[in-house]
């Protein structure tokens, strides 16, 4: 090294140097997300497999190794199939109607039309509304005695309904909420790929002689499924995992109160997610080991549901209508 | 034609109404929720309402913690996520392919199943109760940095970066010198989508946060379910958390928006 010139070593160091940071820096530059990802996402994922297995309470400072007891408990108890039932059908009842109305808006802004930036913002503006402040405002329009909806309501002559009280009178406030929140963004993801849908494909089918609804049927449809699928897809994991609408309308509501129970006094509206935070930090057990069982089941749940809907998905061929 | 104007007028109508009408709620006295016919303008007795709420819950607080924490997590994954999607966009290096499709892949994991781990992990750290509960895991997330990777490999011309290297410039350089410059826009409104998120955020600052120190939005929770028949009074609380936001949302609602469409058409 030392019979070298000092300029070339100078060179040939700055050219190493410079190797290392083409090589090197890249890697360092993607490294903060995926730190980040495996502290905070992937190993909590994982160890939740762990405790699963565990008698672990946060009461106690033993954790006791029982298997899959946890799990066979689980799959007897009452409570847990209600709340699989109740997560099946808040999330039918808010997104099949939602997904089908978010089509049909991204269709009727998909054309030439005034004000256009004017009815996207409206159409998101409840996206950018808290859950909070959602469940506060609807459990309000809700009420049974003095809530808009019933004043609304009777002028048809529908008696004064107790919204939170029934089980199908909960899912469907439940799932109001829900779509209101939520269907003016996917119609926004809807539109975002039908505008990608070549415009000849319109005018041969105008000249053809299709109607709007056919155009929309035999056009559209089929050139955006991956984005349905997506959206299909998206949405169902979002369904499983309702949990923040339940619990603040049974708080607001004031169903619920003075026990630990959640999602209404005879847990009418309790979802999947809801019971899991039931059992590991709403009671008074903080019974981690059996919430993690339950949020494993839950994980299950949610890929054969997503996966049975990618299939039914992918399966319809031309219309999904 | 003129049906579907009327069609989307209505459910601009339905979009904006709920709103509207908490806002008429909070500003009224708790009599007029007995009123029939409801009232449909707003009274004078939102300012009243809107103190008794930082005389109820600590309000106050909770603006500024969700001020700290949504404004911290904004920055860092503005930064962050422009630093990978750079390197996604520009650079190459072994295993770049696969490592973006890992990237996109872990934004279908559902983050609620690690939730009491996640839990267990702020114990040990004794984070629980404070502020750093919510931003450090938030930092950086793959929708971010696939946003980035989006934006700046359309939008950054690789002329540019191969400009830079003849000038001598290192990779940072060129990250510091030419990419976020060219990045502002998108990260301006990744920026905004983040920080609606955070400051929007309800379930995990619930379980993590003590009540006494809230965010928010769990301080509204309080309020909804402290004060069960004061509706008044939870609407009120409800439209001082959210009604800034809204704002926000209507001055740069074209922009927020031409950043949604962008980032959900995968490609």
């Amino acid at each position: 090294m030392s019979t070298y010139p000092l300029a070339a070593t100078r060179r040939r160091r700055r050219s190493v140097r410079h190797t290392l940071d083409l090589r090197v820096s890249p890697y360092a530059y993607v490294a903060p997300f995926f730190l980040l990802f495996c502290a905070f996402g992937l190993f909590p994922l994982v160890y939740t497999a762990w405790v699963s297995l565990h008698e672990w309470t946060l009461l106690s400072d033993t954790q006791e190794f029982v298997g899959l007891g946890n799990y066979s408990t689980l799959l007897a108890d009452g409570y847990f199939w209600n709340a699989t039932l109740n997560t099946l059908s808040i999330g039918v009842l808010s997104t099949v109607p939602q997904l089908l109305l978010a089509i049909w808006l991204a269709h009727l802004l998909n054309r030439r039309l005034r004000f256009q930036t004017l009815f996207r913002i409206s159409l998101l503006l409840p996206n950018v509304t808290s859950v909070v402040a959602v469940v506060v405002i609807f459990s309000q329009l809700f009420g049974r005695d003095f809530g808009m909806i019933n004043w609304v309501l009777s002028w048809f002559g529908a008696g004064a309904v107790d919204w939170a009280a029934g089980t199908a009178t909960s899912h469907i406030a439940l799932s109001v909420m829900i779509m209101w929140r939520w269907t003016g963004y996917n119609a926004l993801i809807f539109l975002a790929a039908m505008q990608a849908v070549p415009r000849e494909l319109y005018e041969a089918a105008t000249l053809d002689g299709a109607s709007n609804f056919r155009q929309l049927r035999s056009v559209t449809l089929p050139m955006i499924r991956p984005t349905i699928i997506f959206v299909v897809i998206v949405s169902t994991i979002g369904a499983m995992q309702i949990i923040a609408e339940p619990l603040l309308f049974g708080q607001s509501t004031g169903s619920g109160g003075g026990t630990f129970a959640t999602g209404g006094p005879d847990r009418q509206f309790q979802t999947l997610a809801l019971y899991v935070y039931e059992q590991a930090f709403a009671g008074s057990t903080f019974d981690f080991g059996y919430a993690s069982a339950a949020s494993w089941l839950m994980f299950l749940a949610v890929v054969i549901v997503s996966g049975v809907n990618f299939l039914i998905t992918r399966r319809a061929k031309g219309g999904i209508v | 034609m003129r049906l579907r104007y009327l069609t989307l007028t209505a459910v601009a109508f339905f979009s904006a109404f709920p709103l509207y009408y908490s806002v008429v709620v909070a500003s009224r006295h708790n009599s007029a929720l007995a009123q029939v016919p409801p009232p449909l303008i707003p009274g004078g007795n939102f300012l009243a309402n809107v103190s008794r709420v930082f005389d109820t819950v600590p309000f106050g607080l909770a603006l500024v913690n969700s001020l700290i924490v949504a404004g911290s997590i904004s920055i860092a994954v503005m930064f962050f996520s422009t630093l990978a999607g750079f390197a996604f966009a520009k650079l190459k290096f072994r295993g770049r392919n696969a490592m973006l499709v890992i990237t996109v892949a872990t934004m279908m994991v559902p983050a609620q199943l690690g939730i009491i781990p996640l839990y267990m992990l702020m114990v040990k750290l004794e984070w629980t109760g404070t502020n750093y509960a919510l931003i450090v895991p938030a930092l950086v997330n793959a929708f971010g940095v696939f946003f980035m990777t989006q934006y700046l490999s359309r939008a950054l011309p690789t002329e540019l970066l191969e400009a830079g290297r003849v000038d001598g410039c290192t990779t940072w350089g060129l990250f510091w010198h030419v990419v976020l410059p060219a990045a502002r826009p998108a990260a301006a409104v990744l920026g905004m989508l983040t920080f609606m998120s955070a400051w929007n955020d309800y379930f995990w600052p619930l379980v993590v946060l003590n009540p006494d120190n809230p965010t928010v939005q769990v301080a509204l929770s309080s309020l909804a379910s402290g004060y069960v028949n004061d509706y008044v009074l939870g609407l009120a609380g409800t439209a001082v958390g959210t009604l800034p936001l809204v704002a926000v949302f209507v001055l740069f609602g074209k922009q927020i928006i031409g950043g949604i469409m962008q980032g959900a058409v995968k490609g």
